[in-house]
């Protein structure tokens, strides 16, 4: 079964790969978007993710949803975090299970892919000299988002 | 004729510290659509004059364009430039 959730408390990591997984399945897949100590040659100390909670879970289904359909799985588990987030943090978890490796490679790209187009999340970054600043973004498109499998 | 339509319309991120709120209620009258609202957005003077003219916008939490027509209740939410991962 799909899953995908917007959450507050830490990611597990093992959990996430939990959800996922089958024994027709050859190829379990597990991706980490971490949080980093620099960005644009600035030392970042920490983030705070920002989001519209709702329709972020919604539209994060959907992604799940399109990879899924395009890779022939229905192992797909995607989790983003939101609030106050510390350097090695994980911010985003995403877990795919299918037959064979390439699917799995194609459905975790797609997603992370489709998050930075579309998940409505922002993030302020809070450089180590106090600063702070919304990173600058993506524009998402308002017409209907694309499918997986270039249909 | 129809009355006025009441359009709760949230600001996030960027949008939000510009305005100095996250919500505010809007009335327009029947028949108007998303650009509508943003032109009565920006007309309030001020800070709102800074949101860009043709903004992306979440209608009821689906992604639109600007010519869609709203009803009483909708919710609608500016959407900057998103950044998540």
């Amino acid at each position: 079964m799909n899953s995908s959730a917007i959450v507050r408390e830490p990611i597990d990591p093992a959990h996430v790969l939990s959800l996922i997984g089958a024994d027709q399945d050859g190829a379990s897949l597990l991706f980490l978007g971490v949080v980093r100590d620099h960005d644009d040659g600035r030392s970042v100390g920490g983030v705070r993710y920002e989001t519209y909670e709702e329709m972020a879970a919604q539209v994060l289904s959907e992604i799940v949803d399109e990879a899924a359909r395009a890779a022939g799985t229905d192992r797909v588990a995607a989790v983003h975090r939101v609030g106050e987030l510390e350097v090695g943090d994980i911010s985003v978890a995403i877990a795919v299970s299918s037959p064979h490796r390439a699917e799995a490679y194609d459905a975790s790209r797609y997603i992370i892919e489709e998050i930075k187009k579309r998940l409505p999340v922002w993030k302020k970054e809070r450089y180590s000299d106090g600063a702070e600043e919304w990173v600058e973004g993506r524009t998402p498109d308002a017409a209907p988002a694309p499918q997986a499998d270039g249909s | 004729m129809y009355g006025p339509v009441e359009i709760r319309t949230l600001f996030f991120a960027s949008y939000k510290d510009l305005l100095g709120t996250g919500e505010i209620q809007v009335d327009l009258p029947a028949g108007a659509t998303v650009s509508d609202l943003v032109s009565a957005l920006r007309s309030r003077g001020g800070a709102f004059t800074v949101l860009p003219t043709a903004p992306v916008v979440a209608l009821n939490m689906t992604y639109t364009d600007p010519t869609s027509l709203l009803s009483d209740g909708d919710e609608v939410a500016l959407i900057p430039p998103v950044a998540g991962g």
